[in-house]
């Protein structure tokens, strides 16, 4: 079976955080979209597994022994399709249509695009995806791995839990989930909407292999997403503690930044912060 | 017809080494021929329906053919949004089965009934629906549904229902049970049986009447339909189902344009919003439901004296 590599020139994960960051800013103030405070709490997760972990071959995208990242959050497409432009799924040019008339480049995640797995945006299917490709995997030899990525506020579907306690009691440790834990989900901080707490204990007492750290430390992230699978035969969760807007002054742990998209102005101030 | 069901899947599954079965912590007696003959393919997932699903899509877009069982409105209703975005999205190659069409689990009460189930499936994009009404056309359509790469719904029974007709040709074509010309029973699922007792009860009274088995309803093949009922003067449909969304919707759906058509009487269950259902057998709830053979007969009668 194919097994891809990773790519040869990979920019260094903060410098490609950086670059997606910028070309989720420029797309969501041109479509007037929203979701940029998700967007960019998530830029160094994607960083890291597009340059340090994604064994991915953006010439042939299927490739059997490939492995997959699911984004259950699909409401940050900004983010996810600039990351695959920046790997060379396609080109810088087409984000241009983000959410324009005719676009195949939608404003909830799809599988239309090269490089998205599966088309999500209605919160809470992503994990039960990526488990029946954990395992497939598994079940192929292939060594594939399965990255998920979720959102706080997504946690509250009962589908995730469904899940959650399916992975463990099968063993699977190829697939990994990533919460972009950044405390503000749609209308309100997610203690006062849902409280998720104590979130690494719920994790752990249905048998996760359980990691809580700072989602923006790139080194961190690179460590603990490179010892999936992990040898204690479990699944892994990295709980990612993460600001919602991080890199733009203004935005950071604003709820309202869920929604709003930047004026010219704050457009050219955000871009000037994150150094773009 | 779980039995043929699951008889023919694991002859598939012997050919085919990519299927799967999934199921939501039900089958007892009836899966574990698959299980102990595909260890590796099977997997009693618990009682999580929407886990079901989209693992099935997860699955399946990694290159398998999987099937999902469960009980009527479960694998159906329970994971609706799954099916729709999981599975048909992205054509993904999952074949949901419910066991218990209609009133099969007559007893249970209205929870367990599957009264809307193949209507609901049959708006998704994509899919195809097959109600079968004896074993002959479950072996087919398992058969057929194992190879088409398509998400499929597969919407069985669970008594020991006898075969009603000969050999079935191709599952997605409407099949004669009964020949007649004057009065054409479309009938989908078991309930067939009931439409060759009510035809043979109008054939003592001197009305020739025919009995089709519509055992695919999407796609529909209305051409076929129409070649069936061409020389009717009476159409019935008969389903184990609500008539909105089922057999009847369809059918009617599909002649509507047509320029000389016959009248269409539609047979069904009726709606039971706000009442609560009675315990009884599935005979003695369809009986109720308006549907003994009698009642049918009678219903017949009563649509071709208004011409």
């Amino acid at each position: 079976m194919t097994r891809p590599t990773l790519p040869a020139n990979r920019p260094e994960p903060k410098e490609f955080a950086r670059r997606i960051r910028a070309h989720a800013l420029r797309m969501v103030h041109a479509a007037k979209a929203s979701h940029i405070g998700g967007c960019l709490s998530m830029a160094d997760i994607l960083a890291v597994l597009y340059t340090r972990i994604l064994r991915l071959d953006p010439a042939e995208p299927h490739s059997p022994g490939r492995d997959r990242f699911v984004l259950s959050k699909g409401h940050t497409t900004a983010i996810m399709y600039a990351t695959l432009a920046e790997c060379g799924f396609f080109s810088l040019a087409e984000l241009d249509t983000y959410c324009r008339d005719g676009s195949i480049f939608t404003g909830h995640v799809s599988h239309a695009v090269p490089g998205v797995e599966v088309s999500t945006g209605s919160l809470g299917h992503g994990l039960p995806i990526a488990i029946g490709m954990a395992l497939a995997a598994r079940s192929a030899g292939a060594g594939s791995r399965v990255f998920c990525l979720l959102s706080d506020g997504e946690c509250d579907e009962g589908s995730n839990w469904e899940g959650i306690l399916f992975a463990p009691h099968h063993k699977l440790s190829n697939l990994c989930v990533i919460v972009d834990f950044n405390k503000i989900q749609s209308f309100g901080s997610v203690a006062e909407v849902l409280n998720l707490d104590p979130f690494a204990e719920k994790w752990k007492s249905f048998g996760w292999q359980v990691e809580e750290i700072d989602g923006h430390d790139v080194v961190a992230l690179e460590r603990l997403l490179s010892a999936v699978p992990a040898p204690s035969g479990r699944p892994t969760v990295v709980i990612a503690h993460t600001v919602k807007g991080k890199g733009v002054s203004f935005m950071e742990n604003k709820l309202e930044w869920h929604y709003r998209s930047p004026s010219d102005e704050l457009l050219a101030q955000a871009l000037a912060e994150i150094g773009a | 017809m779980r039995t043929t069901f699951i008889e023919s899947l694991s002859q598939a599954a012997s050919e085919n080494p990519d299927i799967w079965l999934l199921c939501g912590d039900l089958g007892y007696s009836v899966l574990e021929p698959f299980a102990a003959k595909f260890p590796e393919r099977y997997l009693n997932v618990g009682v999580a329906e929407q886990n079901m699903a989209g693992m099935a899509a997860g699955i399946a877009l990694s290159g398998k053919t999987v099937f999902i069982y469960s009980i009527g409105n479960f694998p159906t209703l329970r994971c609706l949004e799954q099916l729709r975005n999981d599975v048909c999205y992205h054509g993904a190659d999952v074949k949901v089965v419910a066991v218990g069409a209609g009133y099969a689990y007559g007893g249970q009460g209205y929870t367990h009934h599957a009264l809307e189930d193949a209507g609901i499936m049959s708006m998704l994009p994509g899919i195809e629906i097959f109600v079968p009404c004896d074993p002959m056309e479950v072996r087919a359509a398992t058969r057929l549904i194992a190879a088409s790469r398509k998400p499929s719904y597969l919407r069985l029974s669970r008594q020991g229902e006898p075969d009603l007709g000969a050999a079935v040709a191709d599952p997605r074509k409407p099949r004669i049970l009964r020949a007649g010309q004057e009065v054409v029973i479309l009938a989908s699922g078991p309930i067939a049986s009931r439409a060759l007792e009510a035809a043979g009860e109008l054939a003592g009274r001197g009305r020739e009447v025919g009995v089709v088995s519509v055992s695919c309803l999407k796609p529909l093949d209305d051409a076929a339909i129409r070649a069936a009922v061409r020389d009717a003067s009476l159409i019935v449909t008969l389903e184990e189902h609500i008539l909105r969304g089922g057999l009847f919707s369809l059918v009617a759906g599909a002649f509507a344009g047509d320029a000389q058509r016959p009248p269409v009487t539609g047979l069904g269950i009726p709606e039971q919003g706000g009442k609560t259902s009675s315990a009884g057998s599935r005979e003695a709830l369809l009986d109720a439901a308006g549907l003994s053979v009698q009642a049918i007969v009678a219903r017949i009668e009563q649509s071709l004296a208004k011409r």
